[in-house]
């Protein structure tokens, strides 16, 4: 027969500062497993949400980055007028040619600078990224020194307030307006006409060429077509897919050291737990010989302790996503070493991340757990009456 | 070897401090004459009494002085990042940033400035490992004939092939680059990327480029160790003129300048005069110390730092928790045993003494244990990204100061409680 689950509550609650001490040490632990997940999936969906699976994003072959790339104007326009490419109003092709560049700017309140992506547009790539969307002053007008700064960099970084100058080359570039992109890395970056950018930067090249697709389904054959076209020298690659893999670097390497800190932290609440639990222990020598000499089997003994842990363990796992919440939303920003360039993301919580927390919380309770109950059911039951 | 050499030495100087602490109590205890024990051999017993929680607790301890001493390496090497570099050589790059060349056409230009001694280039290769993409190490072009003797003192060429026909080396190159020097293809590889490849002198290897594409057969011709940190030993170095030709069709672009004054003293006039002279060229400069340059770099991490410093915080809380709790219950079981001594004549100093050196000898092993493994095992760890991890004596310390801190703070309610206990009080619960 098992020992009644309240049993184990009772005891819980019994020692509250022991319970509370040893619960929050697995609730910090559980609090940085989240958080190194959050800051991941944070910094992964600000660039997966950049693209779209309707779009194709095609640069040059070989280039692991639009920083890399190049393609010709001759190839710019044969891509604007394949028949693949979907129209807007007026028939005009929902297409991009962009010259992508970076600037170095100093921080606002840190020391030191990063590369901000500069990005020259076509007028219609805002018909077909829908999630752009002015927040304060206006548009750039086609054709003048007009700059828009996506919103999140706006206020990290210097030159970026509106009516503020930047300089590139020999020509000065006015801030007249902030975007937001539905957090994704757009919000990082710069945006212009490129006809105007164009000849500051780099000459006669653009970096990559972006389209919608009229019909989505053609996606492999419209591929293997335009990567076969002598003409063109490109990679083809879906918007999505290519920011998505901008992210991998990073996103792993954030997730692999959250894990590692997180598995030695562990290994110190574990300790910290079983000390606990054999004190529980030890305290109910008497319970427990009492509980065996009823005819209570010893596995029934040791489930009940193990239970008890696992509370134990789960309860602190609560506190640390509890401890963890308030940090989803949270923008912060790295350089992306993919793109060379900084990304401002968002802190995410993700239910997932919460329930990893948990499951973990739990192992550790079982790990930390076996011991002492083990010791539990195996009481010298002679000896533990006679002290009594 | 380091580990190994690191536990023996703590096992030492733990076997050191019991025999001592025994030696002294048995001192004590013929000197004084009398049967009564000495404090020192109530801290051997307390520590003894429930050896499973001592071993749990300084093991927590460890764990989490392992965390914090670890995290402060990486803080140690980022900081470490910015100092690295000359302040005696200058950048230039171009104003905007970095991913745009400069035409070559500047150098004749910079070297013409008074203070400028020699100028030489190095261009990005961005090149990838044609079997693995992820597999990442850097590679430059560089203008040999001036780039080695202006880094003469940073590096040093371990292994080299023998040139097929003599040539005249250029003042200042090292002779062992002679094959290097006279073969357009050849490239100088450092010592740990020659490790980590297993790659072999004289063996041709292929680079797949991004920025300048193709694949690029490299033979490799010297290989060289760094004699400074600012040097990372995973690099490749081949010649700016064959990318010049076979990369850029004789445009001539140069990635960044490389300048080595003859009066480093002026090396902030020297950078203003250099950026002055193409303000208002079709590429405006960008001139720093080879030190600001790097730190540059380092800057790209933006919030990290900070994050790591949240993380360690988190981890010292923790391990205040943990001590805490143990020490709270450890005194709380011997209640009744410091009522006895309290009874048999100890005053409450004595009391409140053993039960903080308890706590601190906890701290301080566990400490000591977490903050020497961090140090041994971290400095292994080589980020392609960062210059080799280091973890400075002062975060050992700092980290152990920190555990030690730890352990007087969580034992002082127990103590306090232990001091201010009255016996009779302490003798009711038997």
């Amino acid at each position: 027969m098992a020992i009644p689950i309240s049993y184990n509550v009772r005891n819980i609650l019994h020692r509250p500062a022991a319970t509370l001490t040893t619960a929050l040490g697995i609730a910090f632990t559980v609090a940085i497993l989240i958080g190194a997940l959050a800051l991941a999936s944070g910094f992964q969906a600000a660039l997966l949400e950049t693209g779209s699976d309707d779009n194709l994003l095609l640069m040059r072959k070989g280039a692991d980055g639009e920083i890399s790339s190049g393609v010709t104007r001759d190839a710019a326009n044969i891509i604007r007028a394949l028949p693949d490419v979907a129209t807007g109003e007026g028939g005009r092709p929902l297409a991009s040619a962009e010259v992508v560049v970076l600037t170095n700017k100093p921080r606002l309140g840190q020391p030191g600078t990063s590369n901000l992506t500069v990005r020259g547009v076509d007028p219609e790539a805002l018909k077909f990224r829908s999630r752009v969307r002015i927040v304060e002053g206006r548009m750039f007008e086609p054709g003048a020194a007009e700059i828009i700064v996506g919103r999140r960099i706006a206020k990290r970084f210097a030159d970026c307030r509106i009516g503020d100058k930047m300089r590139f080359g020999q020509q000065d570039f006015t801030v007249v307006g902030h975007f937001e992109a539905g957090g994704s890395s757009f919000e990082s970056e710069i945006w212009g006409d490129n006809k105007v950018l164009m000849p500051v930067f780099r000459g006669d090249v653009f970096q990559s060429v972006t389209f919608r697709m009229k019909n989505p389904a053609r996606f492999a054959a419209l591929k293997r077509e335009l990567e076969a076209d002598p003409r063109l020298g490109v990679d083809v690659h879906r918007e999505r897919e290519f920011y998505n893999d901008q992210a991998g670097l990073l996103a792993t390497t954030i997730r692999i050291a959250g894990v590692f800190i997180v598995i030695i932290m562990a290994v110190g609440a574990i300790f910290g737990a079983m000390n606990t639990m054999f004190a529980a222990v030890s305290a109910r020598t008497r319970e427990i010989s009492t509980l065996l000499i009823l005819g209570f089997s010893p596995l029934a003994v040791m489930l009940s302790f193990m239970l008890e842990s696992l509370f134990l363990a789960l309860l602190g796992g609560a506190l640390g996503c509890l401890i963890a919440l308030p940090i989803n939303g949270i923008v912060t920003s790295t350089t992306n070493f993919s793109s060379f360039s900084e990304v401002a993301f968002a802190f995410r919580v993700t239910p997932l991340a919460m329930g990893v927390g948990l499951v973990f919380a739990a192992m550790m309770g079982v790990v930390g757990g076996f011991l002492p109950s083990l010791h539990a059911a195996r009481q010298p039951l002679a000896q533990s009456v006679r002290e009594l | 070897m380091q580990i190994l050499l690191a536990l023996v030495a703590l096992i030492a100087v733990f076997g050191l401090a019991w025999a001592l602490l025994w030696a002294v109590g048995w001192g004590l205890r013929r000197l004084l004459g009398r049967t009564t024990v000495s404090p020192l051999t109530f801290l051997f017993v307390g520590l003894t009494r429930n050896w499973i929680r001592t071993v749990l607790t300084v093991m927590s301890v460890a764990a989490a002085l392992f965390l914090y001493v670890a995290l402060g390496g990486v803080l140690d090497t980022l900081k470490g990042a910015i100092q690295v570099g000359s302040e005696q050589r200058l950048i230039t790059r171009n104003g905007i940033s970095l991913v745009f060349p400069l035409p070559i056409a500047y150098r004749e230009r910079i070297a013409a400035v008074p203070g400028v001694q020699t100028v030489s280039c190095s261009n990005w290769f961005g090149g990838q490992d044609p079997n693995d993409p992820h597999n990442f190490y850097a590679q430059f072009a560089v203008d040999a004939a001036t780039y080695f003797p202006m880094y003469a003192k940073d590096v040093e060429f371990v292994e080299a092939s023998k040139p097929q026909v003599q040539v005249a080396l250029a003042p200042g190159v090292d002779p062992a680059l002679a094959a290097f020097m006279s073969e357009q293809t050849a490239c100088v590889v450092g010592v740990k990327l020659m490790k980590k490849m297993g790659w072999k002198l004289g063996q041709t290897v292929t680079v797949k480029g991004t920025i300048y594409p193709g694949n690029w057969p490299f033979t490799i011709r010297a290989v060289y160790r760094a004699k400074v940190k600012s040097m990372r030993e995973e690099t490749m170095f081949f010649h700016w003129q064959y990318l010049n030709q076979m990369g850029m069709g004789g445009q001539s672009f140069v990635g960044v300048y490389h300048l080595a004054l003859s009066q480093p003293e002026r090396a902030a006039d020297i950078a203003m005069q250099v950026d002055a002279m193409f303000e208002n060229s079709s590429a405006a400069t960008h001139t720093e110390t080879e030190r600001a340059f790097e730190a540059g770099f380092v800057s790209m991490y933006g919030n990290i730092p900070f994050v790591l410093r949240i993380i360690g915080l988190a981890v010292v809380f923790a391990i205040l928790l943990v001590a805490a709790n143990t020490m709270l219950m450890s005194f709380r079981e011997r209640t009744t045993e410091f009522g006895v001594l309290k009874t048999l004549g100890y005053s409450d100093g004595t009391v409140f003494a053993i039960v903080l050196a308890e706590a601190a000898v906890i701290t301080l092993g566990g400490g000591l244990l977490g903050a020497l493994l961090a140090k041994s095992l971290v400095q292994k760890f080589d980020l392609a990204v960062l210059p080799p991890m280091r973890v400075d004596w002062s975060t050992v310390y700092g980290g152990v100061g920190v555990a030690v801190l730890l352990g007087a703070v969580s034992a002082l309610i127990p103590a306090w409680q232990a001091m201010k206990l009255r016996i009779v009080d302490a003798l009711r619960r038997v």
